[in-house]
This record gives structure tokens, C-alpha cells and sequence, in this order.
């Protein structure tokens, strides 16, 4: 079990003066890496100071110093906050970088986002092309100077709405009356597509002669983007040989929705309810950590009962996003809707409690900057208690019933997409995907926020590594989350819920913050940097799902086809996290 | 024996198959179209068949619930109306997707503004019912509906006349809410009674 | 349904096969088999797909409607619901999708996403509305809507289907097919080929001025 390790105070500056010097900019934290030495610092950090997890690597671009910046959090899988370095290069194209792919195999997707959203070039990357948008797509988006088709001002509130309000379609401003935008010179005729040929390009090939002397070939399948199980838009381009999988390679990107430029426009309250769209099925999670890297910067204290009432929200989501998944690993599995239908049974009801309290039963919206939005209102108390005591446990002890001892259900999980425990930490795996490879890591316990220190459960570890172990650990996180409710519960305090008079134009001082929350599906974190002004700098979503993909290929290498579908069942994924 | 699992998943299923049947038997008619009914559908001691038959039986909306906005005007005795609106713009400031416009009105003598909407348009089509413009409205002139029937054959634009409902439909809604403004308005009022007393 | 519904009236029918006879129009017969049983085509996109899989769930059940076979190959389904945020880079693959389904075919747009681009319409990966590409039918607004405004939609399109005529819908007339779209391409931005001469001419303007 991982207990919150002593704050070390090893300073990297005194022990590597000639390439690393301390971030001291105001608000900031972390160290700046010499980017010719980035590789050794991370192998040392690795090897000899214990960080093997590269959580998150992100771009920033600082146009009016003329600067691109890359930022790595790492943490040690024994327990301890974040530690960040970056390194800084001049804003002068080509933007070149290492690649840490050979030190942490995890940041392979990360590193291609940062080429297809900025245009840093990751030299020693096995294959870099993009990954959000698609080959041939003009310009980086992210970058500051690049501005998309309906750009209207910099950031929100626009001066058209009001008090001259009339009202306009944005189609109606462009000349093509649509959202798009072509460079100067564009002769749609001429224009030959090549996105694919990079994407077959990267798959390994195979071929080869048998003694018979007969020749085999590959056979390369795209399943999707539209496809029955119901993960969402998601393709993934298969190489088979026969029926075995050779290579695989996701795709990704169909549902880009241009969370992180919308959140450079936005007021730190406009953020809120977009937030609440990424993992749409765990909206509340989603909402906690947005919160709490803004009430890092903002150093503001969270009332008690608020507290309390954020937890019990949390853990609720929780078991509502595992119903959810459960249900659709076991379409993937082959039973048909039957344990999905019952699982949404006990999640209409958990919905029906959000719906009272929140107002919408996805789209919550509930939390605030220094507490939550509005009080528990009379008799909702009561509809949690009488889930959280009588319903819930009876129905989850019925699943485990259902389906745990079925020979199907045992014969495909069981040794099937194995992720061993060195490998799950090597690809920056987290969540259940980390916990049921044997080890032990929760930040609710790790790395504290909130008042989980205060409750009493266990973190739920299985030592396999496949499939059916996924399952398992889903199914009794499940169960500690109803006895943290309970506690919860029993524990509840009356009181304020908001610090401060509820606000809209927030004061944000200038600094970075990295916030992250256990959500069901791995470590959800909020990487945001202000300038004092009403909209972020940069604002950057940590999203699970989406590093959580990085062994997938590795995974389903010496699967049969039928397995594809399984394996990505059980990392559980959500489109809106994924892509962003 | 091999296949003991399946079985006993068959006997969970089964078991709940015969739930229907008992529980349709004890509930003996009134668990259909009736309010007990649903209620008991929806409550944490539901068994048996969980279908709200959506257009013959609707779950009620508990108060809090969001969708689109609607504006609301006072009505007096006479049947005048008042908007409550003053269009000082801070649910247009504070609206994520930026789809509210308001076009304020002017005195057309002296040039200055009055506190009344001229024009007040919502787009519906963006509004992403996060119920931010009523929570920040100084003047509780804007709040959420309930009502959710609003599937048509045409893009949904909404403007000052479709989106004004009266103040006593919104008290229909929200009751809680409405009382506590009310008293909170009148508290406000009668202090400010007071001190123009003591001046004067 | 019952009998007396599909009766047109006017006509005289003796009072003794009155419950088993009725003298009604070739429309309201193939309208009522066509608005009983759409079949949808399973294709989730977003977050309104979250909450249209809760309206298939036990709750409020789709299958009351005859809706509940959803087919994931588009050859087998008659109503495209497009819920969610419709991307750039998913749009060729849809305007695929809907030139494979047979006709009759119906689209419902479902949420704000799909109506009008929704609350991410200034994103540059996003299209402002799926009707910018495919005829659509009914529009649901709502973010996401509900499953009883989603249901709500559906009896809208079951109206609807059931006010067609065979004479005047566009599926049955001689000729070319009035709707035929062709599949965006992926260029340095999405590429409609029916803009193709507005492209260029705009470009031809820039390049003088």
C-alpha cells in the first residue's frame, strides 16, 4: 500500500549546475533542463532518484518571449507529489526537441500531439506524424499566431453581443459560409490526400516464404471509426496474419473538439461547464481537478461541508462510470446488452440523484471555485443514503454473481491482454489499467487532496494483468467507493459551501499549477498557466484515456482478432477524453 | 461441473423475470399511469419492469433541473407586463459559448439607455444548458425551463417574445427558489424603505 | 393502431364488420408500416450518444416504439441519428455512411452539436451543423437532451413520416436522385466538392487584389 512519502527536499540545481537551473519565474515551480541534456537528466531520474512514471508532457508557447517550452511531470509510483522540468527552445522553425521515447516508452502519443498541435519537431521519434488532425491539415493550431476560421477576439466575453447585440451566424461572417479557412494559393483540383499512406507506412510488415514454398502476405484491416461496440468514434488499422495480429495502430482524432484552444478564449468560470464534456460519462471527476488546479493558484480554502459533498459526488461518479464500463466490456465480451442493461438500472437511479442536485444528469456543472455551486436540496441526502446503504451493495454482489464464475466470460478474460507491471508503468499507465498489473498506486492515497485522508478504504490490486482482472478491480473499486459514501455520509457537517461571494469575473494570479484527481478511469490532470489576466495562458487536460491507448498496440500483439475489441473494452476509453 | 457459472447467471436472470410478474401482482393495477407508480419505479426499492412509458407517463423534473433558458416578466392586476430584464449584459458576459445578444435600448430624445431590452436573441443551437446566465442575473430575470418538447423541423433561434414566460409559471417550477427570491427582494425593498425614512 | 384510425371517412361500413374492416388510402397503410418500425443506425458520436443509449436501456425503452434493432451496417437501417459533435475529420466517413443507407432514409439531428455546431461551433475541427452536408429531418435541441426529449423527436419523425406522401416524396420520382452529395476530401481544411467553384473563384479574387 502507498503512503504519502516525506516531501524530499533534494534540490536538481545544486547536484547539476551545468544544465539544470530552478524555474523562477513568479507562481512558478520545477527546473529547467539544458535541452541537449534532457535525455541523461531523465535516465538519472529514472534510474537513480526513483521517477519511473512520466505522467505528462506538454507544450506551452510563449510568443511574446519568443520562447517554446515542453513540460514534463513525473512522479514515483512509491508515492510523492509531481515534479516538473521543462526545457526551452527558441521560436524559430524548425523547433527541435529530443525525444524521451527511448528513456519512457509513454510519451510516444503525447510527443505526436505536441508535433501536430505546435510544430515541435521530436528528433528521434520512431514515428512522428499527426495525430488529432489529419495529414495535410495546414498550420499547428495551438500556436498563438494561428487563428482559426471564426475568430472573432482573443478571449471572452465578444464586445458584438452586447450592448449592440444583433444577432449573427458565424457562417453568415465567412466568406464560404462554413467553418473553414484555405492558405493563400489553394487549388482544390490539384490537391492529392496522402494521410493514408503514412498511416500504412508505419505498420510493420510482414512476409514471408514456408518450406512448402508457399508465400504469405498481410492483410491490413481498419476496423471503425464506426463500428457496433460502443466506445465511440475510434479506428483502429490492424496488420493480420491469418487470424493472429500481427501490428496494430490506433487512430484517433475523430472527435477533436478543440477543447484546449476554446479554454485559451475562455474566463476561468466559462471553463467550467466545458469541462464537464471531456470524460462525459464521469462529469464530476472532470470538474474536481479543473477546480482544484484553479484553487491552487487562487490559495483559497474549501469549507467543510463543501468538502464532504465534493467527495460524495466524486465517489457516486465513480460507480456510475463503472457501471457504464462494465456493461460495455461485457457487450464486447459477447453477452448481449443483458449485465449493460442491468448496470444502467442502478445507474438511472445514481443519475436521478445528480439530476436533483445539480440540475442535468451528465452535464453537471456543480462545482465552483472554493466549493460547490448550490446546497444538497431537502430529501436528496436521503435518496443517497438509501442507495448507498440498501441498493447498491445488494446489486453489485448481484453482477458479481451474474458473471465472475461464467466459463465465457473466464476463458476470454483470463491470460488474455496481458500488461505486465514493468511495462504498465514504462507506457505511463494509470488508473485501474495500473492497479490491476500489481501495482499499487492511487493519488488518493499517494498523493492526497481533498479530505480522502480522513476515510478508511483499500486500493484494489490484482496481480495478473488481463482482462478479467481489469474486471475484478472495477468491481471492488465499486465497493470501496460505497463504503467512502457511507463514511461520508455519517460524517457529513452543516455549514457554508462556497468561500468568498460567488463571483463570475475571477481573480486568478499569475503562476502555473498542475491539479490532478483519481478519475475512474486513471489520473486526470488540469496543467494551467495564468498571466493575471481573465483567460489562461495555456490550459492543458492530462487525459487518461488518451495515454492510457499507449499500450494498446503492445497489448494486442499475438491476440486473435476477436480480442481487439475486448482489450480496448477493458482499458475503457471515452472519445471526449481521448481526443480532447 | 463445467458450466456451474452460466447457470447460476441463468438464475439471476430468471429470478428477475419472475420479478416482473410479482411485483406486477402486488402493485394490482395502480403501478401503471399512476404518480405512486412511477414514483415507486424510480425509488431505490424499484423491482420489476423500471419503464417510465414515455409520452403516456412523464418522470416528474425535480426542481433544480436545466434546459433551455426562458425570461420572465411580471404581470399586475391589469395584465400589464413588466420584463424583469434590465439588459445590463452579464448573462451575455458570462455565457460560455457566447450565444446570447442583447441590443439595449436608447432614450431616442436625450441618447441615453434605458434598462429594457430592445432585442434579446438566444441561439439554441449553441446553448449548452449550463445554467450559468441564471445563476449570475442580478435581477432573477432569467432562469432555466423545464420544459423539454422542443424537437422541431428547423433550426431553433429564439427570441424576446418566444422566450418571455410569466412570473407565475416560474413559480410553478421552482417554488423553493422563487419563495426564497421573493423574500430576499421584499427584505431588500423594505431596507431601503427604511433608510429613505431615516433621511428624510 | 386501431381499425377506426386508418378508416377514411366518408365511407359507409355495415355496423356487423365494422372491428374488422376498413376502406383507407395505399399512404396511411405504408406510412403506418414505415413510422412502426425505424430502424436506427448504431452510431453514437459524442455524449448525446451516452444519452441515446439510455433511451434504448430499460428505462425508457425504445423498443416500445419499434426501434430497438439497431443495425451497425448502414445497408440494414432506415434513421441516421446523428448524436454528438460532428468533426471534420469524421465528415467524409458520414456523408459515406449516408449515401450507403437505401432509401427511404431519415437523418434527426440530436443535440446542439449536431443542430447548429453546438457549443464548440468556433473550434476549427468542428462543422457548424450536420445540415451543412445532409438534408436533415428533425432537430432535437438540448445539451445533451434527455431521453424523453430524444423520444419526443422520434414521435415528431413518426408524425412526420406518417404526413408523406408515395405521389410527392422525393424517392419514388422519375429521374435523377434530387439529392446526391458527394464526399468531402481532407485538405489543408475540409473540402465540399460542391464549392469547389466558389473556392476558386475566391482564390482568382485574392489573387488580383
Amino acid at each position: 500500500m502507498t503512503t504519502p512519502a516525506p516531501i524530499e527536499t533534494i534540490d536538481f540545481s545544486t547536484i547539476f549546475p551545468e544544465f539544470i537551473t530552478a524555474d523562477t519565474r513568479p507562481g512558478y515551480s520545477g527546473y529547467v533542463v539544458e535541452k541537449d541534456h534532457l535525455i541523461e537528466f531523465a535516465t538519472k531520474l529514472r534510474d537513480e532518484y526513483g521517477y519511473d512514471l512520466l505522467s505528462s508532457v506538454t507544450g506551452v508557447d510563449y510568443l511574446p518571449d519568443e520562447k517554446m517550452e515542453v513540460v514534463y511531470h513525473t512522479f514515483k509510483t512509491t508515492g510523492g507529489p509531481v515534479l516538473n522540468y521543462k526545457v526551452q527552445v527558441p521560436r524559430l522553425d524548425p523547433v527541435e526537441v529530443p525525444s524521451l521515447v527511448s528513456v519512457y516508452p509513454g510519451v510516444e502519443l503525447q510527443e505526436r500531439e505536441i508535433w501536430d498541435l505546435f510544430g515541435i519537431i521530436f528528433t528521434g521519434h520512431p514515428d512522428l506524424r499527426r495525430i488529432l488532425m489529419w495529414e495535410g491539415f495546414a498550420g499547428h493550431p495551438l500556436r498563438k499566431d494561428w487563428k482559426e476560421a471564426y475568430f472573432e477576439e482573443e478571449s471572452k466575453p465578444f464586445k458584438s453581443r452586447w450592448p449592440d447585440g444583433k444577432i449573427t451566424q458565424a457562417e453568415d461572417n465567412n466568406t464560404f459560409s462554413d467553418n473553414i479557412a484555405y492558405p493563400a494559393g489553394f487549388d482544390p483540383e490539384k490537391w492529392v490526400p496522402e494521410g493514408e499512406d503514412a498511416l500504412y507506412g508505419a505498420l510493420a510488415k510482414y512476409e514471408y516464404t514456408s518450406d512448402d514454398g508457399i508465400k504469405s502476405d498481410h492483410i491490413v484491416v481498419n476496423l471503425g471509426p464506426q463500428h457496433p461496440s460502443t466506445h465511440g468514434v475510434f479506428r483502429v488499422s490492424a496488420v493480420l496474419d491469418g487470424e493472429i495480429i500481427a501490428s496494430l495502430k490506433p487512430v484517433m482524432g475523430y472527435l477533436h473538439r478543440n477543447h484546449e484552444k476554446i479554454g485559451e478564449r475562455n474566463t476561468f468560470l466559462q471553463n467550467m461547464p466545458y469541462t464537464d464534456r471531456l470524460d462525459y460519462l464521469s462529469s464530476l471527476s472532470n470538474n474536481f481537478g479543473y477546480a482544484l488546479a484553479v484553487e491552487k493558484l487562487m490559495n483559497i480554502e474549501v469549507p467543510e461541508r463543501a468538502e464532504y459533498i465534493r467527495v460524495i459526488m466524486a465517489e457516486l461518479t465513480r460507480i456510475t462510470n463503472h457501471c457504464m464500463a462494465l456493461g460495455a466490456l461485457f457487450n464486447d465480451l459477447g453477452t448481449f446488452f443483458t449485465p449493460l442493461i442491468y448496470l444502467l438500472e442502478e445507474r438511472e437511479l445514481i443519475l436521478d440523484v445528480f439530476e436533483a442536485v445539480t440540475g442535468s444528469r451528465m452535464m453537471c456543472n456543480y462545482f465552483r471555485f472554493g466549493g460547490v455551486a448550490r446546497d444538497l436540496p431537502e430529501g436528496t441526502l436521503e435518496m443517497i443514503k438509501g442507495l448507498a446503504f440498501e441498493r447498491l451493495p445488494k446489486k453489485i454482489d448481484e453482477i458479481d454473481r451474474f458473471m465472475s464464475e461464467n466459463e465465457i466470460i473466464r476463458s476470454r478474460g483470463i491470460g488474455q491482454g496481458v500488461l505486465s507491471a514493468d511495462d504498465a508503468i514504462r507506457f505511463s499507465a494509470t488508473g485501474p489499467l495500473l492497479r490491476a498489473s500489481g501495482i499499487p498506486y492511487d493519488i488518493r492515497r499517494a498523493d492526497p487532496y481533498s479530505i480522502y485522508d480522513r476515510f478508511d478504504f483499500d486500493i484494489v490490486v490484482r496481480q495478473n494483468g488481463d482482462i478479467f482482472d481489469r474486471y475484478m478491480v472495477r468491481l471492488d473499486e465499486m465497493r470501496q467507493s460505497i463504503r467512502i459514501i457511507q463514511q461520508a455520509i455519517k460524517g457529513i457537517p452543516s455549514g457554508e459551501i462556497q468561500t468568498g461571494k460567488p463571483q463570475y469575473q475571477v481573480r486568478v494570479p499569475a503562476g502555473e499549477s498542475y491539479g490532478r484527481v483519481e478519475s475512474p478511469k486513471g489520473e486526470l490532470g488540469f496543467y494551467v498557466i495564468s498571466t493575471g489576466k481573465p483567460s489562461p495562458w495555456r490550459y492543458h487536460v492530462r487525459a487518461p484515456s488518451f495515454i492510457n491507448l499507449t499500450p494498446y498496440g503492445h497489448m494486442c500483439v499475438g491476440q486473435k482478432i476477436a480480442d481487439i475489441v475486448a482489450i480496448l473494452g477493458s482499458i475503457d476509453i471515452v472519445l471526449g477524453e481521448v481526443d480532447r | 461441473m463445467y458450466g456451474k457459472g452460466i447457470l447460476k447467471g441463468l438464475g439471476v436472470t430468471l429470478k428477475r423475470y419472475i420479478e416482473t410478474y410479482v411485483d406486477d401482482i402486488r402493485w394490482m393495477g395502480k403501478r401503471y399511469y399512476k404518480t405512486e407508480g412511477i414514483a415507486h419505479r424510480s425509488s431505490k426499492d424499484a423491482k420489476g419492469i423500471f419503464t417510465i412509458q414515455y409520452p403516456e407517463e412523464k418522470l416528474p423534473s425535480p426542481e433544480e433541473f436545466r434546459f433551455l433558458p426562458f425570461l420572465v416578466y411580471d404581470e399586475d392586476e391589469n395584465g400589464e407586463r413588466t420584463n424583469r430584464c434590465t439588459s445590463c449584459g452579464i448573462c451575455s458576459k458570462v455565457c460560455p459559448p457566447q450565444c446570447i445578444w442583447i441590443t439595449r435600448t436608447t432614450n431616442p430624445a436625450t441618447g441615453r439607455p434605458i434598462p429594457d431590452p430592445a432585442e434579446f436573441y438566444i441561439d439554441g443551437d449553441i446553448c449548452m444548458n449550463c445554467g450559468l446566465c441564471a445563476e449570475y442575473c442580478p435581477f432573477d430575470a432569467i432562469k432555466m425551463d423545464h420544459d423539454y418538447e422542443l424537437a422541431s423541423f428547423s433550426r431553433n433561434i429564439m427570441n424576446l417574445q418566444t422566450l418571455s414566460k410569466p412570473a407565475s409559471y416560474y413559480e410553478g417550477i421552482r417554488p423553493i427558489n422563487a419563495t426564497k427570491e421573493n423574500q430576499a427582494r421584499e427584505a431588500k425593498l423594505a431596507a431601503r424603505a427604511t433608510v429613505v425614512q431615516k433621511t428624510s | 393502431m386501431d381499425v377506426k384510425d386508418i378508416n377514411t371517412p366518408g365511407y359507409e361500413i355495415p355496423q356487423e364488420i365494422e372491428g374488422q374492416v376498413a376502406i383507407t388510402t395505399l399512404d396511411k397503410i405504408y406510412n403506418w408500416g414505415r413510422s412502426a418500425s425505424v430502424w436506427p443506425l448504431m452510431f453514437a458520436l459524442a455524449c448525446c450518444g451516452i444519452e441515446y443509449i439510455c433511451a434504448q436501456a430499460s428505462r425508457f425503452d425504445l423498443s416500445r416504439f419499434g426501434m430497438e434493432v439497431t443495425r451497425p451496417s448502414p445497408r440494414q437501417s432506415d434513421l441516421m441519428l446523428v448524436s454528438g459533435t460532428v468533426t471534420k475529420k469524421m465528415m467524409p466517413t458520414i456523408v459515406r455512411l449516408y449515401n450507403q443507407m437505401p432509401e427511404p432514409k431519415y437523418v434527426i439531428a440530436m443535440g446542439a452539436c449536431a443542430s447548429g455546431g453546438g457549443p464548440f461551433k468556433e473550434g476549427y475541427n468542428v462543422v457548424s451543423g450536420i445540415d451543412r452536408y445532409i438534408p436533415v429531418d428533425v432537430y432535437i435541441p438540448g445539451c445533451p437532451p434527455t431521453p424523453q426529449a430524444l423520444i419526443n423527436g422520434l414521435i415528431k419523425l413518426q408524425e412526420k413520416i406518417s404526413k408523406q406522401s408515395i405521389k410527392s416524396v422525393r424517392w419514388y420520382q422519375k429521374g435523377e436522385d434530387q439529392v446526391s452529395i458527394p464526399v468531402p476530401i481532407l485538405g489543408p481544411d475540409l473540402i465540399d466538392p460542391r464549392k469547389i467553384p466558389l473556392i476558386r473563384n475566391h482564390e482568382a479574387q485574392e489573387e488580383l487584389s
